[in-house]
């Protein structure tokens, strides 16, 4: 491997350990970032000269601190002018249980005293290293905004005392699941992404992914992390086919299983096995197996519909939201046919949180079209269409509106 | 430690001119609870809108100076090692499931001024 290869490769996996012991020297955001990017410039140097080291997180943390301490030696002055961050003393006989602050760092990162634009920004910044210009780039603002996002959150770190410290074991269960929220967040954000600027937005899904196995080895207890990775797995898995060679958006029943990355598929089964047994499921961890369990299945028509309905009314306890409800409608009317389904989707039509959901009416198309009422299908299609937000989407429909038309009799065509 | 303001937001204050000892039972108590554990610095308690005057510019007017549902109904300063500490002090005023709420800005400076 090149030195610069390595540097990349540690730049991407080490970099929130780096930071992370580093902001235990300076108690500064700002002037750990600058240490352990001065760290990696370094490195670029020293390893070409003397040999990439065996532990390349070890010698950049080391010259980071190093770095920062002669900083703080050498003008106190020039520090921010910001407080000191808010740190536990580091407890040395438990250096095993917590190996290092990486948790610490995202946990102040998604701080629910922080809006949630911030707390992403702050994530892709200071735990996985991302430069300003790329975050902005991502969530398509200028440069100067998102700096300016990132520096008044970490101005209010500073001044609000967030404390740079993981929640103990009374406030977890409160705090993960806005660390969960920010990580399904980046990946949405990646994989939904229109094609514009796509090359960044793949990073955010990788991103994700990777946040998502760090927290799960961090954290191996908490099943919904297990979940989210598992998602993010399923949902990976399966990008390749989301579309045809014309990028129409092509439905589940209609993409090409072959394709499908069963490494991950595989990978995600085991962690949803794994951690079923461990105690109810929260509900990342069922959305994660209701989404594998659809793609396990060797055709569509395989597809284990009773299972997966069984899944879907264990998470609507737990996830009380009119969408889960509408979702559950495509395996109800798998096992109890369109005509149950469809009073069900006319039931949350009256649900005033759906109204102009696009998703509701294409389902209901659907569901109709199955039943042989070509005219209301029509209908909903072109409900759908008016409401589709994208491209991708609305192509599909059309395309769901002009199979249809054969059925009609010549009249209603006319 | 640092020094916060919890600002208690309300439909209005309790604190009628003419409220009884049991109609603010819960407030008091609350209020007792900070100072025995040694957190809070100071604490007012406000009383209701119809007693507030605005003033803005050159105009006088009857009333908060927000027209809002909710009013800052009494402040309290209380002292913390961080924001999560202070938080865990704030969200315990009763107000908070009372359809009302608290919020929690960090002192800059001053204090109670010593008067010559």
């Amino acid at each position: 491997m090149t030195v610069e290869a390595a540097i990349v490769a540690t730049h991407r996996r080490e970099w929130a350990r780096v930071l992370a012991a580093t902001v235990r020297v300076t108690r500064d955001l700002d002037l750990a970032e600058e240490c352990v990017q001065e760290a990696y410039a370094a490195a670029l140097e020293i390893w070409a000269r003397d040999g990439i080291p065996g532990n390349p997180a070890a010698w950049l943390s080391t010259a980071a601190r190093r770095r920062a301490i002669d900083a703080i030696r050498r003008d106190r002055a020039l520090r921010s002018r910001l407080p000191l961050l808010v740190i536990s003393p580091e407890e040395p006989s438990d250096e095993d249980s917590r190996p290092d602050g990486r948790l610490d760092l995202i946990f102040m990162c998604c701080h629910p005293a922080l809006g949630r634009a911030a707390q992403v920004a702050l994530t892709l910044r200071l735990v996985c290293g991302v430069p300003v210009a790329d975050i902005a780039r991502a969530f398509l603002v200028s440069e100067p905004t998102m700096a300016a996002r990132i520096t008044r959150a970490k101005k209010k770190i500073a001044t609000a005392r967030i404390p740079y410290r993981m929640p103990g074991p009374a406030e977890l269960p409160e705090r993960l699941p806005g660390v969960l929220a920010v990580i399904y967040l980046l990946f949405t954000t990646g994989h939904t992404a229109p094609s514009g600027g796509s090359l960044v937005r793949a990073d955010l899904v990788d991103r994700a992914m990777q946040l998502a196995r760090m927290l799960r080895e961090l954290m191996p207890g908490e099943t919904e992390i297990g979940g989210l990775h598992a998602l993010l797995l399923v949902s990976t898995a399966r990008q390749e086919t989301r579309v045809d060679e014309d990028g129409r958006l092509l439905r589940l029943k209609d993409q090409d299983r072959s394709r499908w990355d069963r490494a991950a598929l595989a990978e995600a089964h085991d962690i949803i096995v794994a951690a079923l047994p461990a105690g109810p499921p929260g509900r990342l961890l069922l959305q994660a197996a209701i989404a594998s369990l659809y793609a396990e299945a060797p055709s569509y028509e395989e597809t284990d519909w009773p299972q997966i309905l069984t899944l879907y009314d264990r998470l609507l306890p737990v996830w009380p939201s009119p969408v889960v409800r509408l979702n559950r409608t495509v395996p109800l009317a798998m096992v109890a046919g369109p005509a149950a389904a469809l009073a069900e989707v006319e039931e949350l039509e009256r649900d005033d949180r759906l109204a102009g959901y696009q998703y509701l009416p294409a389902i209901k198309a659907d569901l109709l079209s199955r039943l042989g009422r070509a005219g209301e299908a029509a209908a909903a299609y072109r409900q759908a269409f008016t409401l589709a937000s994208n491209e991708a989407e609305r192509a599909f429909l059309a395309g769901q509106l002009a199979d249809l038309t054969p059925v009609e009799g010549p009249s209603q065509r006319a | 430690m640092a020094q916060y303001a919890v600002l208690i937001y309300a439909g209005d204050s309790a604190h009628a001119p003419d409220a009884s000892a049991e109609e603010l039972e819960t407030h008091t108590d609350h209020a007792d609870d900070l100072a025995e554990r040694g957190s809070m610095v100071a604490a007012y308690a406000l009383t209701p809108r119809d007693m507030a005057t605005s003033v803005r510019g050159d105009t006088i007017t009857d009333g908060p100076f927000l027209d809002s549902k909710e009013v800052v109904a009494g402040f309290y300063v209380i002292e913390a090692p961080d924001l999560d500490a202070a938080l865990a002090i704030a969200r315990t005023n009763p107000v908070v499931h009372q359809g009302g709420g608290v919020e929690v800005r960090p002192v800059h400076s001053g204090g109670p001024v010593e008067r010559r």
